[in-house]
């Protein structure tokens, strides 16, 4: 849903960022409300991962040039915990695997590590079982999972979806989904989709980093967003999507540099 | 600063204070006469005195070893105290209520409280400072089931019989340069006794404390299980910061008859020297377990966190047919400390069975390794063996190393060995930290997710202790 009025969430202005030496990002702004949904789309090497892991605050990546501001502060001085602490949750891409600890374990460390950063008492083992009971019908996940090593044998459906709940237990203010639609038959498309839908309300907000049109079938953005060379070149309603499926990315990127030489 | 897996700092020892109290030293260095002087100290029978000279004899004629993959400078045997007593502890005790109390309070101050109404309240302590036992818990309440537990020193005099039965039975007094050296000094240590079909009704724990900066720790423990009885051990150790090394030399001896079944785990926390690898404790120890019944089980759990050198390989020797082994093990290393550990499993008897878990940890710019030999003998049909080794590695300036030794002289053993090395990875860091895990509890997490199969084997108590120790010594080991 569109939020003119919207507090803002996230404000990243004309950001530069490199990893290995290598510049990424080249002076990418954007802005997010909350209550709203953006996608990010664009060509393989065109700096979406980098702009999600950039915004969680990966160590390997540095920002050179620019500012980011969340809920209002200033972002970038923080730690990726911090960053985590604050409402930013990141859908990883390829989420890691943890071998010998329990996904119930992990989920409880990572909820209870939130809770206490609100000045919240941890809670027991008891009351996260029923919690963590309910949040399982948001990703139509088995309790089996919980009793398994995190992401272990995990299959890529299985990866995505325990993403998607760790995001509603976490209830952050902006989560970002690195293609999370990637690798997913069509019905874990779905279950991932629904999953969003039924998290996002009108007090946060969400960037969905895609290739593919695909996922926005289920998952309505109010923006479309064009990566090109570490910025956005292109800004439209969803519509812009669906062209981009049809069209392919060559027209917008040949506008765009009309437009630059102009 | 952003955290990075580089960065490593040692966390504080919190064991290192030291205790002030009047001991009676005997002059440093060894000879035949020190021998006698300790021997006479502890008003041992003959045979005490002749297994000491024996030992010492032979010891004359070894040399060090130099094949485990460790490196210090050479050790000045003449330079130590073989033998540091607390003054008060000359006489003989009735009850703790004798005990100098600076001595009691040093135990509480190890979170090992002694006095009757501190104690804990499910395991029995035998204490032990510098040289001698000072004290042994619930001793006269585990008696009532004719279980003896005891110092060495005690059963000695009093069960001299069992002492002289077993004593050397499964490390004879020239099986290797520091077993021989601790035969001809040892000072003190632990004696356990479980008779026939008995199930030892509480877990026994011995716990060493080196205070003395000049003398080694020379101990000896020494268990025996009778037909189809049973017993659980723990073993717990902590010493004071100094910049000198000291010599910690143990031997511990398990003997299991037909049916007995003996557990011993170790949590070894001594001093390990400071980040720059100044001081700390070598820790040159040989432990071995005897199968000799049928049926008979040994398992060896041991989290080494200490020492600045630890050389020890808890062995299994399994003789009677249908016996077990096991050995358990998390070893981990930080700054400049250096470990060459590992088992040997010795499949004498039919169908005998031998487990290994073995993992290593190693950090700043230490070196561990794991060393193992698996021994199938000629009449060992049936038998069986199931190794894995795992190593972890935080930071690029660490070192870790397998050495397996597999010897089979049975066609129908089986022998299965799997090995893997990993690094904690600045992603799977990053992943915990994004969920808003700090960088230390993450660390933590996937250290304890690691030692999950070993922890599991520990006893209770031992596993939180262990989980937490693990954790404080790599605290600060990123960011």
């Amino acid at each position: 849903m569109i939020n003119e009025n919207g507090d803002v969430i996230l404000s990243v202005s004309d950001l530069y960022a490199e990893v290995d030496g290598t510049e990424i990002l080249k002076g990418l702004n954007l802005q997010v409300k909350a209550g709203e949904i953006h996608a990010v789309m664009g060509l393989n090497g065109s700096g979406k991962s980098t702009l999600s892991k950039v915004l969680a605050g990966h160590p390997e990546y540095h920002v050179t040039h620019g500012d980011v501001l969340f809920r209002g502060k200033p972002l970038l001085d923080l730690e990726a915990h911090e960053r985590s602490l604050a409402g930013i949750f990141l859908a990883f891409q390829y989420p890691l695997e943890i071998p010998g600890v329990s996904n119930l374990d992990f989920l409880r460390v990572a909820y209870n590590a939130q809770r206490k950063a609100k000045g919240l008492d941890e809670i027991d083992v008891f009351d996260f079982d029923d919690l963590i009971e309910e949040k399982l019908d948001v990703v139509k996940m088995d309790a089996s999972f919980l009793e398994r090593s995190v992401n272990e044998g995990f299959s890529g459906g299985e990866k995505k979806r325990n993403e998607i709940l760790q995001m509603a237990l976490l209830e952050p203010k902006l989560a970002i989904l690195d293609e999370t639609d990637s690798g997913l038959d069509i019905d874990a498309l779905k279950t991932v989709a629904q999953g969003v839908n039924q998290l996002t309300t009108p007090d946060n907000a969400v960037v969905l980093i895609t290739h593919y049109q695909r996922l926005l079938n289920y998952i309505t953005p109010d923006y479309v967003h064009v990566m090109a060379d570490g910025r956005i070149i292109k800004t439209g309603p969803k519509e812009l999507a669906l062209e981009l499926e049809e069209r392919g990315y060559d027209w917008v990127l040949a506008d765009a540099k009309v437009e630059a030489a102009v | 600063m952003s955290p990075t897996v580089q960065t490593l700092v040692t966390q504080p020892y919190k064991y290192g204070f030291v205790t002030d109290i009047e001991s009676e030293v005997i002059p440093r260095g060894l000879s035949e006469d020190v021998i006698r002087l300790i021997s006479a100290k502890k008003n041992e029978p003959e045979f005490m005195l002749e297994f000491r000279l024996k030992a010492y004899r032979k010891w004359l004629t070894m040399t060090e070893p130099t094949w485990p993959n460790v490196e210090y400078p050479p050790i000045d045997y003449q330079g130590i105290i073989y033998y540091s007593a607390p003054k008060q502890q000359a006489k003989k005790l009735n009850s703790l209520d004798e005990v100098d109390p600076t001595l009691l309070e040093t135990f509480d101050k190890l979170g090992i409280p002694l006095s009757e109404q501190k104690r804990l309240t499910n395991v029995a302590v035998d204490a032990i400072f510098d040289s001698v036992s000072v004290a042994t818990t619930f001793k006269e309440q585990l008696a009532e089931q004719g279980i003896i537990f005891c110092s060495i020193s005690e059963a000695v005099q009093e069960h001299p019989e069992l002492v002289q039965k077993y004593l050397g039975s499964v490390v004879p007094v020239g099986d290797n340069y520091f077993a021989a050296l601790n035969s001809a000094v040892f000072s003190d240590g632990s004696f356990v006794y479980i008779p026939k079909n008995t199930q030892c009704p509480m877990d026994l724990s011995t716990y060493f404390r080196i205070n003395n900066g000049d003398s080694g720790q020379f101990e000896r423990t020494l268990i025996v299980a009778e037909e189809g009885s049973s017993v659980t051990y723990l073993e717990g150790c902590t010493a004071p910061m100094y910049d000198s090394n000291q010599l910690h030399a143990a031997i511990v001896e398990l003997v299991a008859l037909d049916n007995a079944e003996i557990k011993y785990s170790t949590v070894q926390n001594w001093f390990a020297g400071d980040e720059n690898g100044k001081g700390g404790i070598y820790n040159f120890v040989t432990k071995r377990g005897l199968c000799v019944g049928m049926n008979s089980k040994i398992s060896w759990t041991q989290v080494e966190t200490g020492s600045a050198i630890t050389w020890k390989y808890p062995s299994c020797v399994l003789v009677g047919d249908n016996s077990v082994g096991e050995f358990y093990s998390v070893a981990l290393t930080n700054n400049l400390q250096q470990a060459d550990t590992g088992t040997k499993m010795v499949h004498v008897g039919k169908n005998t069975r031998s487990t290994i878990i073995s993992k290593g940890i190693s950090a700043g710019r230490s070196n561990n390794s794991y060393r193992g030999l698996v021994k199938i003998g000629p009449k060992a049909e049936g038998a069986r063996n199931y190794s894995q080794c795992d190593s972890m590695l935080i930071g690029d300036t660490a070192g870790a190393n397998t050495f397996p030794y597999i010897q089979v002289q049975n066609n129908s053993a089986r022998v299965e060995h799997e090995a893997s090395t990993s690094k904690i990875g600045e992603d799977q860091l990053f992943y915990l930290a994004q969920r808003g895990i700090s960088p230390e509890d993450a660390v933590s997490m996937i250290i304890s997710g690691f030692c999950k199969d070993v922890f599991n084997k520990l006893p209770m108590e031992f596993a939180a202790e262990a989980d937490k120790l693990l954790s404080l010594k790599l605290e600060n080991s990123v960011g």
